[in-house]
């Protein structure tokens, strides 16, 4: 008998442990920093944190140190930042950039003979509609938990939805420049819900002219109160209206100079200032220094924003060879990226000495003008060989007064994305282009005041007839190079692609060629063709 | 029983009442004699069938007169026969005997009664098996004969001779052990398996300095693929059991160990799942390769199973001590150009840069990099193990020791291990408990091991040492690095590789322990029924960091030249209950046998990780310490049918319900079946009598299984959100905001399901002195793991696992061992098996777009470059390569591609699959050559058409040397086979064909014999490991697991002096 107890007495164990452990399959993730959405919301202060994402998603990666725990998947995580790819899809193919690194990818851009499965292309496009995706979410949680917020942060949640929606404007805003036609997802439709319609540039270009007025009343006030440096306002509302409408031929067949006009007036007169100082625009202690100019940045921070994106690419590229590192403020280049000669005979003296906006390293360093009496710059022979002669030394992790940034590799140095000086250009490229509503006298002021701050006097001044559409395209060069809108305003130009406009290297030629419109637009990456069938390739890919 | 054989007399005799007297004297004659004599003396004639009668049969009788009747019982006393007078005619006939209750137990060897032991009276069908105390009972007739058989023992035949109290003793039987496999839950005799296993014993072990399990198997098994991931000792190996069946989930094996299945993943601070086991106390491995053998594992199974059985006690005490010592030497260097000849190139080719150049008064300074950082290495083994049995306890301890060094400076792995085994009886041996205890502490110095791309960079012309004080003396690039090298370090200046090495301290401490207490329970009151009861567990513990000092130019994290502090710990814990039935019946009067198994498994593991880098003077992080802990639980319920009609047809049924925490609800649960059918033929009467034919089983099986290691952590299905850490804040008015991030998912993800069929045959000739096995083999994965990018804008990521692709795996192995020699001086075996594998994608997204393709293979060298593919209709990882074009003299027109495409273009459409590291065909080739007292053995492998990208050669261009104006770089000399200016990384020529045949050892022993009053037995021997590889490749080993060859740690050439004494 004493057989017949042991056996039931194992049989009941064995059914109690069975029924206990078929229940442990529904247990939860233990990782403390893996949390559900009613959790997070629980707490007022995650909204904001939720709406630093939709700003990190600028210039950040992940949420684990400089490349840990990725947004996206990339084999280098300094490329699937927004700033930095967006800098190689603005500057890469045009006059301001040649890159020695001689990757593949970074070819086609020069080349323009971009292929549809170019990764930069892919990760530029997934880091958006990512990017687009947070922003939805925010805005999709936030809808969804109105009438439970509080009434002592409604007014603050209010205004983070405004932003979101700004933010994903924006975001949306560089999908139609640079692809078109693209697919459209909002907080409405449900997170990984099949496949989003394709939307039409014009009519993306509507829907992002309504977001923007909508949601206008609600952002900060265009003020460059420190306190909310960094946060969209009014002013960054109007910027992206104006810059929408100078481009609205492009984007939508019909030009609208009247509209650019009108919000760049807006911006002007919120009390926004030239920065006396050109090139502290571009130095590490920017966002202390510069908010009478910049209207809205792209934040960097050595210590707590670590990212190979940004200004780490943008100064971190353009060191390398024989350069010195501590003139940038960093602990060694990368050896990437330098201007064609082409752009640099824009300055008809390179050296820096009169026209201070001409920041190249041969001629700065060790002393602004060390270089002055080289003589003109030719084409480098290879297309993907860093010259240190072509070295550009605009952005730097310096301050203002000489110091070094906080971390010697992750620059201090804010991206001015918007600033003032391309609001001048705008009006003056606006009226000149037939906007009624500006002023001929105005538009040739704006451009004088920007040249008499690069000379230190009037001496570059021009007059009215100078104030030629080419003259404004080259005058857009030499004032904003390497700030991510040279490709937007070449094409907008018509020089881009098939144009009259030759520099070295275009089309992979040392004296370049012209190549084919197809390149006014990217390809919609082959990935997104697969996974989306409503989507329709732009024509030529 | 005398009372008996007078009653049967008296039944005989009571037939008869005629009487006739006949006189007959005999001394030791036979029947015939007798009965002729009886035909002479009287009138009567004897009738019978020759067959029944045995007329041979010496027998004596009395000189009496007597009746005839009287001498006809005499005469046939104690027989079977009866006779029957009719007239004048004698009939003997053979008597039916009367059937009686015997009584019988069953005892083996050790005196211990074998229960369920199958007890059948020869030549017929009836039968039964053992109880509890190995008693039965039947009822057979007096001269029968039983069959009394055992798993794993001799099958003893036993006559009743009348008796009806029996003892039969059981022998184990050397032969049947070995063919008794483990097949999960339960065993199987070898030749009663359906599915398609194999196993490698110890016997079959490759042989040398091993210190990491997995490579005992290399090239053992058909179909079984084993690539060592390194050179380094311990290091872990990469296992394909025919072919992978997944993308990105898992495609290693389930292991399980003495029934506890571990986790196969490596933890950090450890070489790989299995280094902390000592070869030494395992005693065999079987590998589950079909699906019909592996679905009992259910949805971890499609990577197959492999079983590992620990060494266990015997019945005689033994001591044996084994000891190797090893030097292992560097095989081959990287041909890099040397100091000359990189000053001739620089001078030629980059000749602004030559003051770049190492000075030394004579500019001739030189140094060989790679010798700095290889050396000669020496490692020990020592395993002592001790077992017996005390008492009715038998044991086994075993203590091992290993310290081997790696041929890359600093590079030491080291390995304490304690097994202990114990096996005791109770309840009158009806349960058995078996208990096996593991623990191991294990010691790494995984070194820098990015020293070895770094000394084939480093300039041939710099010395390691150039008196500097900001760099610890060793020469560093720095800013004008002749005239300063005190200076600032370059960036990106390749690192002095003797400095990595002495000034990294990448060292870990794992604590395991494996432990697991088995019950077998013979239930008494069901005879035919087992309880069978497993709970195990594996715990580990690694500490380790990877700190590095500061003034080191290559550590930029947190600070420049900061160095690194990075400490981690990790603990792994994993619980399995395992409980099943086991019933077995045998049906006679149908001539089949059941055998049911089904239970119920639970599993538990826990894991957790925290890890920080900060700087060596711990002023600052570059990644804030994290704790990530994590968990799956998984509950099962399963099944076993084993059907053997006729001891020749047998069926098996499989089913799991796997239950995970790793889906999402509706997903939680999957059905794994299986079926599979063999048929014995040699059991045929057709080839029953074959002397040639002594095996020959047909094997057909069908499964489905899963794969839920699907790599994407333990909460694929959860939307979730994630906090950031304070590096990856955002600036919003001068504050610096922690971010938070909704994290990608699919709420509908789920495993991986394999359908697999397998058609083989084993066979065995000349009383199995040759024997092996043939398998082909369809395996169709579905619900395949592809990392798709989800539509833009609809998740949280851009790549997204997701279960919609496809994949196609078909092969054949084949195996063949065989005994050439066999005599009293020589034997002499040899083995050898083939296998050829064909894997294929054939699905890769939802919608199938053509030539969609997932970049794979990250390029060392390029910022963002990828040489291989995912793409449907290809083989996974296939080079994606352009076509190379040549000039008239052969050489390769460098950047200059075949228009595959004809568009007039060349851009990214004319890429092209180009071959793949996956291999045609597989080879294990093994001899064992035994002289008198010497033993000879070798082991080798080969491997076809697999296919290297070369990216070490890929970075052998011109503008390596100088490819940033402030440091130079040197290069292999197989720049001078393309004189390439840039990197051409998707060139064809560097897809080179890396087929290999590799003799991976070669060993001499010499036994002793026993010494010291027989006291001491003892072996010597000396083994050559890695003796000799043959490639058409040009790199430094083309055995590259996954494909791309970049300064690989090369595997070295060990010599090995081993000592083996048994007491």
């Amino acid at each position: 008998m004493k057989y017949n107890k042991l056996f039931i007495a194992t049989a009941l164990f064995v059914a109690l442990v069975t029924t206990g452990c078929v229940n442990s399959l529904d247990i939860q993730p233990l990782d403390p920093k893996l949390i559900t959405a009613d959790v997070l919301f629980n707490n007022p202060a995650n909204y904001y944190s939720l709406l630093a994402k939709c700003y990190a998603d600028l210039t950040l990666c992940g949420e684990s140190g400089s490349s840990g725990s990725p947004d996206i998947s990339s084999s280098d995580q300094g490329v699937a930042t927004f700033s930095r790819t967006l800098f190689t899809a603005e500057e890469n193919g045009t006059d301001e950039i040649l890159n020695g690194w001689g990757d593949g990818g970074l070819i086609e851009f020069h080349n323009q003979d971009m292929s549809n499965i170019n990764t930069y292309d892919l990760v530029l496009y997934d880091r958006i509609y990512f990017n687009i995706a947070v922003c939805n979410e925010f805005i999709r949680q936030v809808d969804s938990r109105l009438s439970t917020i509080p009434d002592s942060i409604m007014g603050n949640v209010t205004q983070y939805l405004a932003e979101a929606r700004y933010l994903r404007a924006l975001y949306y805003y560089y999908a139609m420049d640079l692809w078109g036609n693209v697919p459209f997802v909002t907080e409405k439709d449900a997170v990984g819900a099949g496949m989003p319609p394709q939307i039409k540039r014009a009519d993306l270009f509507a829907y992002i002219e309504s977001e923007l007025k909508a949601i206008s009343p609600s952002l900060l006030p265009a003020n460059q109160n420190p306190q909310y440096y960094g946060r969209a306002n009014k002013a960054a509302d109007w910027m992206l209206l104006a810059k929408m409408f100078l481009n609205a031929k492009v984007y939508t067949g019909t030009s609208d100079y009247n509209d650019c006009i009108t919000y760049c007036d807006s911006i002007i007169n919120a009390g926004y200032s030239l920065h006396p100082k050109y090139s502290e625009l571009f130095l590490a202690d920017n966002n202390a220094t510069c908010l009478d100019e910049i209207i809205f940045p792209i934040v960097e921070d050595g210590t707590h924003s670590q990212n190979y994106g940004g200004t780490c690419y943008i100064i971190n590229a353009a060191e390398g060879g024989t350069m010195n590192p501590s003139f940038f403020g960093i602990a060694g280049g990368w050896s990437g990226n330098m201007v064609t000669s082409t752009f640099i005979k824009k300055f008809s003296d390179p050296s820096g000495l009169t026209d201070q906006r001409a920041m190249f390293y041969n001629f700065n360093y060790p002393s602004p003008g060390a270089g002055q009496n080289v003589t003109p710059t030719p084409p480098p022979t290879s297309a993907t060989a860093f010259t240190p002669t072509l070295a550009v030394d605009k952005f730097k992790n310096v301050t203002s007064t000489g110091a070094p940034g906080s971390n010697s590799t992750f620059p201090d140095t804010d991206i001015p994305f918007f600033r003032l000086a391309d609001v001048y250009l705008m009006y003056a490229e606006a009226t000149v282009s037939g906007g009624t509503n500006g002023s001929m006298s105005l538009a040739l002021q704006y451009v004088n005041d920007l040249r008499t701050r690069a000379y230190g006097n009037t001496s570059g001044n021009i007059t009215s007839t100078d104030l030629t559409p080419s003259f404004i395209l080259d005058e857009r060069g030499r004032e904003l190079y390497w700030e991510s809108t040279r490709r937007t305003d070449l094409i907008r130009f018509g020089e881009y692609s098939n144009g009259d406009y030759m520099w070295d290297w275009k089309g992979g030629v040392i004296n370049g060629k012209a190549t084919s419109a197809t390149n006014d637009l990217y390809p919609i990456p082959a990935a997104d063709m697969t996974s989306n069938s409503n989507l329709v390739q732009n024509p030529g890919y | 029983m005398a009372v008996i054989c007078l009653l049967v007399q008296a039944a005989t005799m009571k037939a008869y009442s005629q009487t006739t007297n006949v006189t007959l004297s005999f001394k030791n004659a036979t029947v015939k004699q007798v009965l002729n004599d009886i035909e002479a003396k009287t009138t009567y004639h004897f009738l019978f069938n020759d067959q029944d009668v045995d007329v041979n049969r010496k027998v004596s009788l009395t000189d009496t007169k007597q009746d005839i009747n009287d001498v006809l019982s005499q005469l046939f006393k104690g027989t079977d026969i009866v006779f029957r007078i009719e007239g004048k005619q004698i009939v003997l006939t053979k008597h039916k005997p009367i059937a009686r209750p015997i009584k019988g137990t069953v005892k083996d060897e050790k005196g211990e009664p074998v229960i369920g032991a199958s007890v059948v009276i020869q030549g017929t069908t009836q039968g039964t098996i053992t109880d509890v105390n190995g008693n039965f009972s039947l009822t057979a007739p007096a001269n029968a004969t039983l069959n009394v058989a055992y798993i794993g023992y001799e099958t003893v035949k036993m006559p009743v001779e009348g008796k009806t109290q029996l003892v039969i003793n059981l022998q184990q039987s050397a032969v049947a052990l070995n063919e008794v496999v483990a097949i999960g839950y339960g065993q199987v005799k070898k030749s009663d398996a359906t599915g398609s296993l194999s196993t490698v014993s110890s016997k079959d072990f490759n042989m040398g300095a091993i210190s990491s399990p997995e490579q005992l198997l290399e090239g053992k098994s058909a179909g079984v693929v084993v690539t060592s991931n390194s050179g380094a000792p311990g290091i872990s190996s990469t296992i394909r059991i025919e072919g992978g069946s997944s993308l990105y989930a898992s495609n290693d094996p389930l292991y399980v160990i003495d029934g506890v299945p571990i986790l196969s993943t490596t933890a950090a601070g450890s070489s790989g799942p299995l280094s902390t086991l000592n070869p030494s106390d395992i005693e065999s491995f079987t590998i589950l390769k079909d699906a019909s053998a592996t679905a009992i594992y259910g949805s971890r199974a499609s990577g197959g199973v492999i079983l590992i059985t620990t060494k266990k006690g015997g019945k005689k005490l033994s001591i044996t001590y084994n000891e190797s010592t090893s030097i292992a030497t560097v095989p081959k260097t990287l041909n890099v150009l040397n100091a000359t000849d990189f000053r001739a190139a620089v001078a030629e080719h980059y000749p602004g840069s030559v003051d770049l150049l190492g000075t030394g008064t004579d500019q001739t300074s030189s140094t060989n990099w790679q010798n700095e950082i290889f050396q000669t290495a020496l490692g020990q083994d020592h395993t002592l193990s001790i077992s017996g049995t005390t008492g009715k306890l038998p044991y086994r301890v075993s203590v091992g020791y290993n310290n081997t060094d790696g041929i890359l400076k600093t590079y030491n792995f080291n390995r304490t291990t304690m097994d202990v085994g114990l096996d005791p009886n109770f309840l009158n041996n009806s349960l058995k408990v078996h208990v096996n205890l593991n623990g191991t502490y294990n010691g790494n110095n995984f070194a820098d091991q990015s020293a070895i791309a770094n000394a084939v960079s480093m300039d041939p012309t710099k010395p390691v040492f150039n008196n500097n004080t900001a760099w610890r003396g060793y020469t560093t690039w720095t800013q004008n690095a002749n005239s300063n090298p005190n200076g600032a370090a370059v960036a990106l200046g390749t690192p002095n590789p003797v400095a990595q090495l002495n000034l990294t301290d990448n060292t870990s401490t794992v604590l395991r322990s494996i432990g697991s207490v088995s019950f077998d329970y013979h239930v008494p009151f069901i005879p035919e029924l087992h309880a069978n009861l497993n709970m195990g567990y594996d715990y580990s513990e690694s500490k380790g960091h990877n700190n590095v000092q500061d003034s080191t130019a290559w550590t930029n994290n947190a600070t420049v030249a900061g160095g690194y502090y990075n400490p981690y710990h990790q603990i792994n814990q994993n619980t399995s209950f395992d409980f099943y039935l086991n019933y077995i019946k045998q049906i006679n009067p149908i001539r089949s046998e059941f055998n049911l198994m089904a239970g119920y498994s639970y599993a538990h593991s826990y894991s957790s990780i925290t890890d920080s880098t900060m700087n060596a003077a711990k002023t600052a992080y570059s990644a804030v310490a994290t704790f990530s802990p994590t968990a799956v639980n998984l509950v099962s319920f399963y099944g076993r049918l084993n059907y053997t009609l006729m001891d020749k047809y047998l069926l098996t049924f499989t089913l799991r319900d796997d239950g995970t925490s790793r889906f999402g609800p509706g997903n939680k649960w999957g059905l794994f079946p299986a079926a599979a059918f063999a048929w014995k033929i040699n059991d045929e009467s057709f080839l029953k009598n074959s002397r040639v034919i002594s095996e020959l089983k047909l094997r057909l099986g069908y499964g489905v299984t899963g794969q839920q290691q699907i790599n994407q952590g333990d909460f694929p299905y959860v939307g979730s959100y994630q906090f950031g850490d304070s590096f990856t804040q955002y600036g919003l008015g001068n504050q610096f905001i922690t971010t938070v991030r909704p994290n990608g998912y699919d709420a509908n993800i789920k495993w991986e399901t394999t359908k697999n069929a397998n058609v083989g045959l084993d066979y065995g000739f000349l009383n199995n002195r040759i024997s092996g096995s043939i398998d082909v083999f369809n395996k169709i994965t579905d619900n395949l793991i592809s990392q798709v990018p989800p539509a833009a804008g609809t998740n949280f990521t851009n790549s997204l696992l997701s279960n919609v692709g496809s994949l196609n795996n078909k092969g054949l192995d084949f195996a063949i061992n065989g005994t050439i020699i066999s005599t009293h001086d020589w034997n002499w075996e040899v083995g050898y098996n083939i296998s050829f594998d064909k894997v294929k994608i054939t699905k890769l997204t939802s919608s199938n777009i053509p030539n969609y393709s997932i970049p794979q293979g990250f390029i060392q060298g390029s910022s963002n470059d990828n040489a291989q593919v995912f793409m449907v209709g290809q083989t996974p990882y296939a080079f994606y390569v352009y076509q190379q074009v040549y000039d008239k003299n052969g050489m390769p027109v460098e950047g200059v591609y075949v228009d595959r495409n004809h568009d007039g273009i060349i851009n990214s459409s004319d890429l092209y699959c180009d071959h793949s590291p996956t291999p045609d065909a597989v080879m294990g080739i093994s001899s064992r050559l035994k002289y008198k007292n010497w033993d000879f053995a070798f082991d080798g492998r080969v491997s076809l058409g697999n296919y290297v990208f070369n990216n070490v050669a890929a970075n052998s261009t011109w503008n390596t040397v100088l490819h940033n104006a402030d440091y130079l770089q040197n290069v292999t000399t197989q720049i001078y086979q393309t004189n390439f200016q840039y990197q051409e990384y998707h060139s064809d020529i560097y897809i080179q064909n890396a087929s290999f045949f590799r003799m991976d050892d070669m060993s001499l022993g010499y036994n002793f014999g026993n010494l010291f009053n027989q006291k001491v037995n003892l072996r010597l021997s000396l083994t050559c490991q890695n003796v000799f590889v043959i490639t058409p490749y040009k790199g430094l080993d083309p055995e590259i697991n996954g494909g791309i060859d970049n300064n690989f740690f090369p595997r070295p050439r060990t010599y090995v002096a081993g000592l083996n004494l048994q007491f």
